[in-house]
């Protein structure tokens, strides 16, 4: 729920940082906190457990910039990914404007993966939000580790597309990230849409600020 | 629905709420009142200037009520529409307004819980009827689709 203050000039927007536990995903935050001039970021708060796992969140604001005067400032959180605190998973959630599913890239963690997919699917839809219509970017974390599954198997798994029935979409959309590869494709008689995604190592900050572009451009853009 | 409706106001509405805010604070003694959104967007300050990082404060508190709120649903309540935190010398009063937005107010030994409790009712249902007119006018808010229309490229090149 992006928050607009015509008195201060300054859109708010909330993305969220989904995925399972230990995936990456406050990780990617300490990386964007660690890269960010201090003017334009605010603090990081991390509510963990004693063994620095997320009991509720991590939050960062980070200022992007300016656009038509107002000054877009992005609120970063993550989830707690461990199954057993979906309650709090779930609040995190509300009044949320761009998701960023971090998956780890691990064989070993597929299931996990897509248990935590299904996950965000079930909590969406309780508050009634359409993860086929927000902005909603995927990211390959862990990719440097041996037992990094292939791109394709990743992709089979948790973003094997979803029908596109508004013809004002139905049309080829390439993706910007991957030459040769299509958001909206169409595959027989249907179109089929995919997130868009990225790979990453976020321990070397590679692919964080790639995946934080993508979906804070797709959430201003849900405002033009 | 696609996702979550966003909400807007004007230095109208906000002139108001300061207003309504500043008359509350002179008669509760307290230091200082906030208003939070749910999703933990500061929206106003009124009194002392808080010492502490306000963005990261409104986060917390919308996490607290958030949280709060599932208890009471465990415990049978529709909700808890008003909190209370009490420290040795610094303490908070927190209070639903309209289901969208969190009312925090500071205080110290100046003031007393139950003058703070009183006059907060006041302000709570005052500010209830602001803000319920507020969201009636921009409705779902799709108000604010189109705010930054034509700046796509503006958009992009704040990526590059």
């Amino acid at each position: 729920m992006s928050m607009i203050n015509y008195a201060s000039r300054e859109i708010n927007c909330k993305l969220v940082y989904y995925g399972p536990g230990l995936g990456g995903k406050t990780t990617n935050l300490e990386h964007v906190y660690g890269k960010v001039s201090p003017n334009t970021r605010g603090k990081m708060i991390s509510l963990a457990t004693e063994t620095e796992r997320t009991l509720f969140f991590d939050f960062l604001p980070v200022d992007l910039g300016t656009i038509r005067g107002f000054k877009t400032r992005f609120h970063l959180y993550t989830v707690p990914g461990q199954v057993y605190y979906n309650a709090s998973r779930k609040l995190i959630l509300k009044g949320v404007d761009g998701i960023v599913f971090v998956a780890d890239s691990q064989i070993e963690r597929m299931e996990a993966n897509v248990e935590s997919m299904q996950n965000l699917y079930d909590n969406m839809s309780e508050y009634g939000y359409d993860l086929t219509k927000i902005p909603f970017v995927i990211q390959y974390n862990k990719r440097d580790l041996p037992n990094a599954a292939p791109i394709k198997d990743l992709q089979a798994s948790l973003n094997p597309g979803w029908p596109v029935e508004d013809p004002a979409l139905q049309k080829v959309t390439p993706d910007p990230a991957h030459p040769g590869e299509n958001l909206i494709d169409k595959a027989g008689n249907e179109w089929v849409g995919r997130a868009p995604y990225h790979e990453a190592v976020a321990v070397r900050g590679d692919g964080v600020f790639d995946t934080l572009k993508t979906v804070s451009k797709l959430v201003l853009k849900t405002l033009s | 629905m696609a996702g979550a409706a966003s909400w807007s106001f004007s230095e109208n509405d906000f002139k108001q709420i300061q207003t309504h805010l500043q008359a509350f604070l002179r008669d509760s003694n307290a230091r200082c009142a906030l208003l939070v959104d749910r999703n933990g967007q500061l929206v106003a300050t009124v009194g002392e200037t808080p010492q502490f990082d306000p963005t990261a404060f409104a986060s917390l508190t919308a996490a607290d009520f958030s949280a709060n709120d599932q208890l009471a649903k465990m415990i049978g309540e529709a909700e808890f529409a008003s909190l209370v935190h009490q420290g040795e010398r610094e303490s908070m009063y927190l209070a639903d307004i309209a289901k969208r937005v969190i009312l925090v107010v500071l205080f110290d030994q100046r003031a007393t819980l139950g003058l703070v409790k009183i006059k907060a009712k006041g302000v709570v249902s005052d500010l209830n009827k602001v803000f319920e007119e507020m969201f009636n006018r921009v409705g779902s808010g799709q108000a604010q689709k189109g705010l930054l229309e034509g700046a796509e490229d503006e958009i992009d090149k704040l990526f590059d």
